[in-house]
């Protein structure tokens, strides 16, 4: 509810209305990705090949079909139908209130849908996790609002979310160990907190927030990234260096982000998925999605 | 044991000493002196310090659940006054034959017209299972009461409420005469306790000194486990529950770790609580007790356990002057110490403490 979409309406070249790609026809088998350089798959890092690892033979690592959840009465999901390829780096836009927040809500297992399917791989049914189980598969989440432990240090926060055993037991006599030491120091670099460490979380800007909570999923190894608006607050150059951060990281992971910012999704953005009272209205390139007069229409009602 | 010494600065060891050496070395020795040197400390004063020394263990458990985890309880009366009556009913069991009624009965159940005692008093002769009950009971009560909460997600104000309205049950039950604890008068007119009459001074001094050994040991367990990656977790969910939730972490089991464990050690503070005092009756399950030992943490400030010691400190030393100088003014600085250190001092005794001391404020909070 923070801001206004930009509209997103290009003088561009008409007639790109029929290249759109029908979507959410409930077959959910979505068209081939833009072409997404194949990032060779580093080793996943012990304890990460010990959880289940999830069946992507058929290419989707996140597969939605014909999700309803409503809110007393009120049709917060519509019938949504959505699958994310292995590797891929989505964008999802939408007006205020379209559902986005709602969708990832749904895939981390924090609201639980009225009907319809959420599959993380071929096999395995996220309806039937709780959000911890969702979380340990290695699905992690930014959530809109920058949440951190405002009062552990940056080298804490990245240590509470490192991928371990996470059971109380086990967390009486965790030391860490060399390697996990030298792991937090290098998302510490990934995110530009070195030099950081030592400080409480609450003392960061609103922007080193947002970094660090991107820096506590990568210290969750996790398949999946959901980032929902990632670039509110942030300034123009901490906008680009998290566009830099983000493309760098899909390939190795799958990486969701939900944003307002249309700069911003242009310039990540391989391919784009409009969402409009929780149900997919276009999905395609950004070139095709702001080509789209239902896109439009949408936008420009909703900015009027 | 390079961990062990890392849990404190060297200021904080250089007063955990102090403090050590004050408790154990010092009390003793004052009271040793001649009664009519200036140093002199009475007799009567020793039984209060080791009450003081059970509510501050009292204070620390509530910071664990309170300070650290965020969970405010305003029912941890009830832990304490079971634990309580645990030790209770065995100095009652312990002294049969030797009641006004010389029966093997406890007086009240004579007074009752009671033939034979309730099944839930057998064992209770057995010091060892005395013992084992005032922590099991509030323990294996309070993993349940906690596992349906938690499970069901109640939190914040609601939780408190339901912790307040647990002690006010608890204390209508032990009201009654029928329930079988002693009904309005409780437990009391203890002799001994495994065999040391409880009139000497010397066993009263005994009493103490344990009771401050047990207090200062629970503090550095409890130390240990604030700066545990479990206690990272606990003050994570303070902060962050849902974050805490989206990283993997099953809050519930945390919670009910901590939840049951502040829950023991407030029975073990009660157990040796009842020996020294003399009497534990249902006033012990009164709603204000409850919040109370709320006040005593959120006075030294919350979140650091040498607060917790400092506020049950303070705030029971000044109940006890004032409550021989002035009782009808007690409640009224009550209520003013705990509306001004909310107002003025949201970090406690001890944050003020800090800020008086230069340096050291930027510190992490552990
Ligand atoms: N827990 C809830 N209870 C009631 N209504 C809700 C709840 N969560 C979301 N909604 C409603 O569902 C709709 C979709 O909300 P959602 O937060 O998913 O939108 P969004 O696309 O993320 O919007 P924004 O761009 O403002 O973040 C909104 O109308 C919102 O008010
Ligand atoms: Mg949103």
């Amino acid at each position: 509810m923070s801001q206004q979409p930009p509209i997103p309406v290009p003088a561009g070249p008409l007639g790109g209305s029929s290249a759109l790609p029908a979507v959410a026809a409930g077959l959910g088998e979505a068209p081939p990705a833009a072409p997404v350089p194949a990032v060779p798959r580093e080793p996943l890092p012990a304890d990460v090949r010990d959880r289940p690892v999830p069946d992507v033979s058929h290419g989707a690592i996140l597969y939605l079909e014909g999700v309803n959840v409503a809110f007393d009465g009120f049709k917060a999901i519509n019938d949504l139908d959505l699958s994310i390829d292995d590797g891929e780096l989505r964008c999802i836009i939408g007006p205020n209130g379209a559902g986005k927040t709602t969708m990832m809500d749904i895939i981390t297992g924090k609201t639980r849908p009225d009907s319809g399917q959420v599959y993380f791989g071929q096999t395995v049914n996220l309806l039937e996790l709780r959000e911890a189980q969702i979380a340990q598969l290695g699905i992690g989440r930014k959530f809109q609002k920058p949440t951190v432990f405002q009062g552990h240090s940056v080298f804490e926060n990245l240590e509470l979310a490192m991928q371990a055993d996470k059971r109380v037991r086990r967390s009486l006599f965790a030391q860490l160990d060399a390697g996990q030491r030298a792991r937090i120091d290098e998302v510490l670099g990934i995110i530009g907190l070195r030099g950081h460490e030592r400080r409480p979380a609450g003392a960061l800007s609103h922007g080193q927030k947002q970094w660090l909570e991107i820096g506590m999923l990568l210290m969750q190894n996790p398949r999946v990234l959901l980032v929902d608006e990632p670039v509110a607050g942030m300034t123009e150059q901490e906008t680009a260096q998290t566009a830099e951060l983000l493309v760098s990281l899909a390939g190795k992971h799958s990486v969701i982000v939900v944003e307002h910012d249309m700069a911003f999704v242009r310039s990540i953005a391989r391919k784009v998925t409009v969402l409009h009272e929780g149900h997919v209205l276009a999905e395609g390139t950004m070139d095709q999605i702001q080509a789209n007069p239902k896109v439009v229409e949408v936008y420009l009602g909703e900015g009027a | 044991m390079r961990g062990f010494l890392s849990l404190h600065t060297r200021t904080g060891w250089l007063a955990f000493a102090t403090l050590t050496a004050l408790l154990l070395i010092a009390v003793p020795l004052l009271n040793a002196l001649p009664a009519d040197s200036a140093l002199h400390l009475p007799d009567y004063l020793v039984p209060l310090l080791g009450k003081f020394c059970c509510y501050a263990l009292v204070a620390l458990a509530m910071d664990l659940i309170w300070g650290y985890t965020g969970i405010l309880s305003l029912g941890h009366g009830v832990f304490f006054a079971l634990g309580g009556y645990s030790m209770g009913m065995y100095l009652m069991r312990s002294m049969a034959g030797q009641g006004v009624y010389r029966s093997q009965l406890p007086d009240f159940m004579v007074f009752l017209n009671w033939k034979e005692l309730p099944w839930f008093w057998h064992g209770f002769d057995q010091f060892w299972f005395a013992a084992l009950m005032a922590l099991a009971v509030p323990g294996v009560l309070a993993f349940v009461f906690g596992w349906f909460a938690f499970r069901s997600r109640i939190k914040g104000v609601y939780f408190s409420i339901i912790t307040q309205a647990l002690t006010f049950a608890l204390m209508l039950l032990f009201f009654r005469n029928e329930t079988g604890f002693g009904g309005n008068n409780g437990l009391t007119d203890f002799k001994q306790l495994l065999g040391f009459s409880l009139a000497e001074p010397g066993v009263k001094l005994g009493l103490y000194w344990i009771s401050a050994c047990v207090l200062l040991t629970v503090y550095l367990l409890a130390q240990a486990i604030v700066h545990s990656k479990f206690g990272r977790v606990l003050t994570a969910i303070r902060d962050a529950e849902s974050r805490v939730m989206f990283c993997g972490y099953e809050p519930l089991y945390y919670k009910l770790a901590v939840w049951t464990l502040s829950a023991v050690l407030c029975g073990l503070a009660g157990a040796l609580y009842v020996p020294q005092v003399g009497i534990i009756n249902p006033s012990e399950l009164e709603p204000t007790q409850s919040i109370e030992m709320a006040v005593w943490t959120a006075v030294g400030g919350r979140g650091t356990l040498a607060g917790a010691l400092l506020g049950a400190a303070t705030v029971n030393g000044l109940k006890s002057w004032f409550t021989v100088a002035a009782p009808e003014l007690w409640l009224y600085v009550l209520g003013a110490l705990f509306v001004g250190v909310t107002l003025f001092l949201p970090q406690g005794l001890i944050g003020l403490v800090r800020r008086l001391r230069p340096g050291k404020t930027e510190e992490v909070r552990a």
